[in-house]
């Protein structure tokens, strides 16, 4: 058992057990961690145990693991892949001077790159939690993280999107429909990825093979995803479906993995299986992976650490596979790990910035359940604050109604906002073929033409004209 | 450029029609909603906020147990099948709406007071019952108040159809509960299976989907790889006579086999089988599925979708014409 550690307030000790306990103390309130029972006890023991924290040298998150380095491959991930040279910048820091370090102007984007195979999880979870959210907001919007395969994601002033398609039956006009809206809309040029509805080998075929051959249609600098399991995916590129990008869901244990249905070994093969079919044109990251807080705990495999550490040892499982595409999806999970906006929107804004602090090309499903205390306006709240962030790339849902997955996400119209009203354009590719398909006039600017696109109107005119009126009820 | 709208003409109403909005015609996604500028047009964002309000009620409106009491004695009466006890009100022990959304652990045990209750009830535990109903709000009470009547009624004709004789227990009435909490209702009344119909988390376009959940040889601490589930029960959705015969041919076949979960596959009809489905489900644990990791889904499920949303496969896609 690793050493306890004390904070005198006054004639008051505090006792922290050890570091993985006094991270979850320090940690800002969130229903998650009281769900596990390891939120702190007082407003005052938070307070306290940030100080704490602040005086804890980065160099004992090399020595301290917080998940025995026997016991899960996170861990040893994690210490393998250090890198001591980048570290020594920053070495002879405690948590607190890291924290003064990120804000000051020593710390510019290059450096921040030059840095962040130095940094470990443990080293971003912990500074991130004694940073308000405008420090969260502003060290990341330092940091430079760019990655390709048909577009070009994380360029300074962009803001990509994902289109999800997705339909409860996986009708094939139906998820037709809502790409074209997306496209009419300017949406789509980080991923167009799909949920399937059924799950399995043959359906993720064809939905692949509908997307690739809308993209080859229209030649959109674009890529596409299936998110469906990464061994589903693997049979699919054995059987020669045109896969682009390699998805799954990734947690920061080896056991939340384990209950995922993977390992290691098996991204590292479903990387190189991607790689070898050379889809790509302007990059060659492959791999899409999503997190989200709450995760480790609801597989029972947190270890006793706070959900915020935990997410973020999934960011060391998503750096050595090259992503393309890293998509916390910060409010799905429900009220019992994120209550409410307030929770939601700080725990967005770790996320991205501890991501981007260690290097991945970060976007964020906004978004949240109707059973959580959450609305429209907290998710135009943390789209903003994102996009002030430098967030790599958002989702786009027609009307932000998500009616596979029941839940609400950020709308085509939502990125557009965002784009307006941050001054962001989408990625540049894709800015110069929504031009091209005279989609938009001044993709820079968000402006949308009014007239059809021709190449657009001509797929429509071959509907039938019967039937238009009847629209399918939302039930 | 952007083309100047003429704001002195009288039709001029600030939105930008999106003519593709008739692809609606394949799908219940907002599409073609418009736009004033490149945002919502008014009317489609109240339509919107007043789908939210409506979900957002779902969840929060206590459940009417007096009156769902009412309807059950009143069925009783038509179906002899049904327990002739009058339905027994019980509680979880999460004691608020707010506690039940932030602890699904206490939302899925019986209170001390119900477990007394329960333990009372049951006198004669030499003969146990085939079958346990127990009603649970979860988080729809209008899935409850519209659908779990309906639904038991359809379910009576499929059991009074079966050859075999079903001694039911008393209809149990859970607040704040959460699907497992079935177990310590079937153990406690010593039911062979039980069938718990719940409120399902609301989508914006179901605010009253009802989800139903069987377990064989029900005891506290089974996990969900136990459990059978039909998901999507509404008119809207699975309709209560096709739910009631999917809920049949599951319980015939778990008493044949004395089983329930994984093991045990629905073949009554062409189905749809399909882990993400679990996502609109109340129980959904591992719920950053967005993904569809199998090995998270452990809940046999299945779904009910409107028929009219399959399109013939042959069709070549517009997109693609």
């Amino acid at each position: 058992m690793h050493k306890a550690y004390r904070y005198s307030l006054g004639s008051k000790t505090y006792e922290f057990r050890n570091l993985a306990d006094l991270m979850a103390r320090a940690t800002p309130a969130r229903s998650g961690d009281r769900l596990a029972g390891v939120i702190a006890r007082s407003a005052e023991e938070r307070a306290v145990a940030q100080m704490a924290l602040a005086d804890v040298p980065l160099k004992t998150f090399l020595n301290e693991v917080l998940i025995p380095y026997e016991q899960d491959e996170v861990t040893r991930l994690i210490i393998d892949e250090h890198d001591a040279l980048a570290f020594a910048p920053i070495s002879h820091f405690t948590v607190g001077d890291f924290r003064n370090w990120l804000l000051s102007d020593l710390a510019s984007s290059d450096m921040l790159s030059k840095i962040r195979n130095g940094v470990t999880p443990e080293m971003a979870a912990a500074v991130s939690k004694i940073m308000r959210n405008q420090d969260l907001i502003l060290v990341a919007q330092k940091c430079r993280v760019i990655t390709a395969f048909r577009s070009t994601i994380g360029l300074p002033k962009r803001l990509a999107t994902r289109l999800q398609p997705n339909h409860p039956t996986d009708d094939m006009n139906g998820i037709a429909a809502s790409i074209l809206d997306g496209l009419l809309y300017g949406s789509g040029d980080a991923v167009i990825g799909i949920n399937p509805a059924t799950d399995n080998v043959a359906q993720a075929t064809r939905l692949m093979k509908l997307m690739d051959e809308v993209i080859s249609k229209y030649e959109i600098p674009t890529q596409s995803c299936v998110l469906t399991h990464v061994t589903n995916t693997l049979e699919c590129i054995e059987q020669g479906a045109p896969v682009d990008l390699v998805f799954q869901s990734i947690g920061g244990t080896e056991a939340t993995n384990s209950s995922f249905g993977f390992n290691l070994a098996t991204l590292a093969e479903a990387e190189q299986a991607a790689l070898s079919l050379q889809r790509g044109t302007v990059g060659n990251n492959v791999m899409y992976f999503e997190t989200g807080q709450g995760s480790a705990l609801s597989a029972n495999a947190h270890h006793g650490l706070d959900q915020q550490t935990c997410e973020t040892r999934a960011y060391a499982v998503a750096r050595k596979f090259n992503p393309l595409l890293v998509n916390t999806v910060v409010g799905f999970i429900g009220p019992e790990y994120l209550f409410d906006g307030k929770e939601i929107i700080r725990a967005g804004l770790e996320d991205h910035f501890c991501a981007k602090l260690l290097g991945l090309p970060m976007g964020c499903d906004v978004c949240y359940t109707n059973h959580a205390e959450a609305d429209q306006n907290d998710m135009d709240n943390l789209l903003t604050l994102l996009g002030a962030a430098g967030c790599s790339f958002v989702m786009g849902i027609p009307g932000s109604d998500d009616i596979m997955l029941n839940y609400q996400t950020t709308s085509f119209h939502d990125a557009l906002y965002a784009r307006r009203v941050l001054g962001l354009g989408p990625s540049p590719e894709f800015e110069a073929w929504l031009e091209k398909m005279q989609i938009m006039s001044n993709a820079a600017g968000a402006c949308l033409n009014e007239a059809l696109p021709p190449a657009f109107a001509a797929s429509l005119k071959t509907l039938p004209a019967g039937n238009s009126e009847s629209e399918v009820s939302n039930g | 450029m952007v083309d100047q709208p003429d704001i002195h003409n009288d039709d001029w109403n600030g939105v930008v029609d999106n003519p593709w909005r008739r692809l609606r015609q394949f799908t219940a996604a907002r599409i073609g909603l418009g736009r004033s500028g490149i945002s919502l047009p008014t009317k489609e964002m109240l339509e919107f906020q007043l789908a939210h309000a409506q979900a957002r009620d779902a969840v929060h409106t206590p459940l009417d147990f007096s009156a769902l009491t009412q309807q059950l004695e009143t069925l009783a009466e038509q179906y002899p099948l049904l327990n002739e006890e009058p339905p027994l009100k019980l509680h979880s022990e999460a004691v608020d709406r707010m506690t039940y959304l932030q602890r699904p652990d206490l939302g899925r045990r019986l209170d001390e007071a119900s477990r007394v209750l329960l333990r009372q009830e049951q006198q004669t535990p030499e003969q146990p019952f085939d079958l346990a109903l127990v009603i649970a709000d979860g988080l729809s009470a209008t899935a409850i108040a519209h659908n779990a009547v309906p639904f038991i009624q359809a379910l009576c004709e499929e059991l009074n159809a079966d050859k075999q004789e079903w001694t039911l227990a008393p209809i149990t009435l859970v607040e704040q509960a959460r699907v497992a909490v079935g177990d310590d209702v079937g153990e406690l009344l010593n039911a062979k299976t039980v069938l718990v119909l719940i409120g399902e988390r609301p989508g914006l376009s179901s605010p009253d989907s009802l989800g139903l959940y069987l377990t064989w040889a029900p005891v506290r601490g089974l996990t969900d790889a136990r459990r059978n589930c039909i998901s999507n029960v509404r008119p809207e959705g699975l309709n209560f006579s096709e739910a009631a015969h999917k809920a049949g041919y599951l319980l015939r076949e778990s008493r044949r086999l004395q089983l329930s979960g994984v093991q045990l596959k629905d073949r009554s009809g062409a189905l749809l089988e399909s882990a993400d489905d679990m996502a609109a489900s109340t129980e959904k644990t591992a719920t950053l599925e967005h993904s569809s990791a199998a090995a998270d889904n452990t809940i046999t499920t299945e779904s009910g979708q409107p028929s009219a949303l399959h399109s013939t496969a042959e069709a070549k896609n517009f997109l693609l014409s």
